[in-house]
């Protein structure tokens, strides 16, 4: 291999590691907006005006489905990551489509309980606090089908384009966005589900 | 079909409004004309618009501010004429009229004239000064600026088809709110702001990671200059304080489509949350402007004092402690809301505190200039001009943060000084200065200087006339906004600041002169060595303007001021001994085109076309996986082309030295 080249592929990896910094960096702001959404709804959970609360809604073994699914989800994606590492291809390909199954599993249960909820007089028009429920947990929900779109994404990459190093990288920030989703769930059941049970 | 969008949206309601209407059609009509006429589409379209590169997205961000900055001006304008004629009469423009110009020359100002110039200026410098040959992420900075195009064209559209805001620049609930307000106003300032919110926010993650991971060899933190510095502070505080503005003004949004209540009277809407999340954004973004005008004036005053700044740690200290301090202040914006007496007192005490660091760095300058060689370019009477009436500015602002001061002026037009007093010399002076400074390293020719002073004094003169009046009328306890009155103590202030508005106005055109007159003797003026002012820091190392690599062979930093140390130790015109090839990215319409769905996606935003707005967000999506998953997407300069161009460059310094200094 000439100088140059091996010039260009640490120019290369330089460029992957740009993209990681940049990637956190946008998580972070991701961050700001769900800290203020849950902000907001701390402020507003108890401005049900005469409507329904949490405790009158919420289905706590619905949201335990669902944590359960997003967790084995990061699980799985977990999986695909350490495949890619030793390129295995078909592997990846599964894991990453167990993570989609998961993660399709997930929000079809948050579509449910957003319909039913609707469909009971209880939607985002009804009251300060619902509107405040359904920005936060819909925020996140829309997350989550973004990723959906990107894991199918990058399914379609792995197949065509092999596990090249911009393969690969685009996979590692799939992961810290599919983790980072994760967390934001932790503290939607936390701040959100158990406090209105309790 | 076209939801809320009828006939009636023409503005056929008000003359003055039909007039509008007609200049930015015709403006627009008349550059579409001149550039066919020049033949210059395809030119423009390759060259400019798909560009990638920084220089050339930072020229084009500083176009559409200056383009902004005329349009904010006549609003401006037209506000001071309606206010010295309206004692007790109407004067010429009706108050709905009235209150879309001063909702649309806030907007306009800081979002689309202050924040494009900021961006512009660090995209063409930061890279040039940290020694790089592009940004990190050379696409999604040309995404940035076709976000925020996008979003400044909405806000002119709204001149064409249908209203703008009247809700003032900050949009606050309930008014703006869909029952107090149903038309389509307040909602071409949410798509307007959320578009172009969302280049910002990518811009910031941009500079963050060009600065942090891109520095030249040898460049430690420390040895950045401070224009780096503050631009890499300010964009820590627009990676981070622009979200907020994207869940204050989305919130609202759902609040106006979908019917919620965040902000609304009843059911449970709590209207005082969306002033805490605007102001979350709101005054980290008073930082994110005026920062980069820091780092600006501290490299202004070094070059032509002829002195390394004086006290550059404790400079680069007070800018972090400045980005840290700008989220524990929103507060102040509201102390009259009811928050209790000890909320308001915290806030008001680290509104005080975050003085300290600012009044540090006046210190940093005067003393830069103490027992300097001071040459009196225009861009060091920015400087100079800055730093007296911004210290005025600054003590107005520690009176206002005393909570009980700041109950008898709040809404008053005492805080429409202050803030002007703080923005026009802090902000617009500074990059005025910066593109008076800069200009010959972007164009490769110098700025008239003779126009350049005509405008800063006009500008200076215009500025005290039109806001020191502001401040007085402010004791006397006028409001802000108002379109007539009937206090007739109030006419003779007003007057006299109109008549400032029409002194700056003289301000402006002295610019048009300059770029006139500078374009017309441009051989003349010549910058052929790449030092016009023999600065001290890289950007100067390379030729004006730099080729689209700016360094033919990255340079090695020893020093502080890098290219100072370099022509002290005789190697700054060294030729190396051999170049090679570099890898340069490609240009991408994929920018421009994401731009423009922007734009017709907030169009049938703002009109329920839903159809439309669905089909255009669909359009985005495809463009960018289709950019993502591309992996060609740079080009190689030979090194035989390299070597060309550097050989005409060095020919060129050849036949130079001696003529000229």
């Amino acid at each position: 291999m000439s100088a140059a080249a091996t010039a260009h592929d640490s120019e290369a990896a330089q460029t992957h590691e740009q993209r990681a910094l940049g990637f956190w960096l946008y998580l972070m702001g991701d961050a700001v907006i769900f800290a203020l959404l849950f902000a907001t709804y701390v402020i507003m959970v108890n401005n049900t005006d005469g409507g329904p609360a949490g405790r009158d809604l919420f289905d706590l073994r619905n949201a335990a489905i669902e944590t359960a699914l997003l967790l084995v989800s990061s699980t799985t994606f977990g999986f695909a990551s350490l495949s890619a590492r030793t390129g295995n291809r078909g592997a990846v390909l599964f894991w990453l489509l167990v993570t989609f199954g998961l993660g399709a599993a997930f929000v079809s249960l948050e579509i449910r309980e957003f319909a039913g909820m609707i469909a009971a007089g209880a939607g985002p028009d009804r009251s300060g606090f619902l509107s405040a429920f359904f920005t936060l947990v819909g925020t996140h929900g829309l997350h989550v089908s973004v990723g959906l779109v990107w894991i199918l994404i990058m399914c379609g990459q792995v197949m065509m384009k092999g596990l090249s190093v911009p393969v690969v990288s685009r996979l590692f920030r799939l992961g810290l966005f599919w983790h980072f989703l994760d967390i934001a769930w932790v503290g939607i059941f936390s701040i959100v589900y158990l406090p209105g049970l309790l | 079909m076209f939801g809320r969008l009828t006939l009636e949206a023409l503005p056929l309601y008000s003359a003055i409004a039909a007039g509008g209407a007609a200049v930015t059609v015709g403006g627009a009509l008349l550059v579409a004309i001149v550039i066919t006429w020049l033949g210059a589409w395809r030119y423009l379209w390759t060259e400019w618009l798909t560009s990638v590169d920084h220089k050339r997205i930072g020229v084009m961000y500083i176009v559409l501010a200056l383009i902004m900055l005329l349009r904010g001006f006549v609003d401006a304008i037209m506000m001071r004429a309606q206010q010295a004629m309206a004692l007790n009469s109407g004067g010429y423009l009706p108050p709905e009229h009235f209150d879309q110009i001063f909702s649309s020359h806030g907007t306009i100002m800081i979002f689309f004239m202050a924040m494009p110039f900021m961006t512009g200026l660090v995209n063409i410098i930061v890279p040039l000064q940290i020694g790089t040959r592009d940004v990190a992420f050379p696409f999604l900075n040309s995404l940035s600026l076709w976000l925020t195009a996008s979003g400044a064209g909405l806000v002119m559209l709204s001149l064409v088809i249908g209203k703008f805001s009247t809700a003032g620049w900050t949009g606050y609930p309930p008014y703006s709110g869909v029952e107090a307000n149903p038309g389509v106003g307040v909602d071409y300032w949410i798509w307007a702001i959320l578009i172009s919110g969302v280049g910002s926010t990518l811009s910031g993650i941009n500079f963050i990671v060009t600065i942090l991971k891109r520095r030249a060899p040898g460049m430690t933190l420390m040895r950045m200059t401070p224009f780096v510095w503050t631009a890499l502070c300010a964009s820590v505080l627009m990676a981070f304080a622009f979200p907020a503005l994207t869940v204050a003004c989305g919130l609202l949004a759902l609040d106006r489509i979908f019917g919620m209540h965040f902000f609304t009277n009843a059911h449970g809407g709590n209207m005082m949350n969306y002033p805490n999340l605007f102001w979350i954004w709101g005054h980290p973004e008073v930082y994110i402007l005026i920062l980069p005008a820091f780092g600006i004036f501290s490299e202004v005053v070094a070059t032509f004092a002829r002195k390394s700044l004086f006290g550059y740690k404790s400079l680069v200290y007070a800018t972090a402690a400045i980005a840290i301090l700008s989220f524990t202040v929103w507060l102040h914006h509201f102390f009259t809301m009811g928050s209790s007496a000890n909320v308001n007192a915290f806030f008001g005490i680290t509104t005080m505190i975050i003085a300290v660091p600012t009044g540090v760095k006046v210190f940093n300058w005067l003393l830069t200039m103490y027992r300097g060689r001071i040459d009196f370019h225009p861009s060091m009477m920015w400087t100079i001009g800055f730093m007296i009436t911004f210290v005025i500015g600054g003590m107005t602002g520690v009176l206002l943060a005393i909570p009980a001061a700041d109950f008898l002026m709040h809404n008053t037009t005492f805080l429409v000084a202050h803030f002007h007093n703080m923005i026009i010399p802090g902000v617009l002076f500074g990059y005025l200065a910066g593109y008076m400074y800069w200009f010959p390293k972007a164009f490769g020719f110098e700025l008239d200087r003779k126009w350049g002073l005509a405008s800063f004094w006009c500008w200076l003169i215009g500025f005290y006339l039109a806001f020191m009046p502001l401040y007085i009328l402010g004791f006397k306890g006028m409001p802000r906004r108002m379109e007539q009155y009937n206090d007739p103590s109030w006419q003779p202030y007003l007057m006299v600041a109109a008549f400032g508005a029409f002194v700056v106005l003289l301000g402006i055109a002295s610019m048009v002169m300059q770029l006139y007159v500078s374009i017309r003797d441009r051989r003349k003026t010549a910058d052929v060595s790449g030092d016009p002012w023999d600065g001290r820091t890289l950007e100067w190392a390379t030729s004006s303007p730099p080729p689209a690599y700016n360094f033919a062979v990255l340079p090695e930093v020893r020093d502080r001021e890098a290219f100072l140390e370099m022509k002290e130790r005789g190697v700054a015109y060294r030729r190396p001994a051999a170049y090679e090839d570099i890898h340069m990215p490609k240009n991408s319409m994929v920018g421009v085109a994401m731009g423009a769905f922007a734009f017709v996606l907030g169009f049938a935003m703002i009109w329920q076309i839903w159809w439309l707005a669905a089909a255009s967000g669909l359009a985005m999506w495809i463009a960018m996986i289709a950019r993502s998953s591309d992996d060609d997407s740079e080009f190689k300069v030979t090194a035989a082309e390299v070597k060309r161009i550097e050989d005409a460059r060095y020919r060129a310094l050849a036949t130079k030295t001696g003529s000229r200094k």
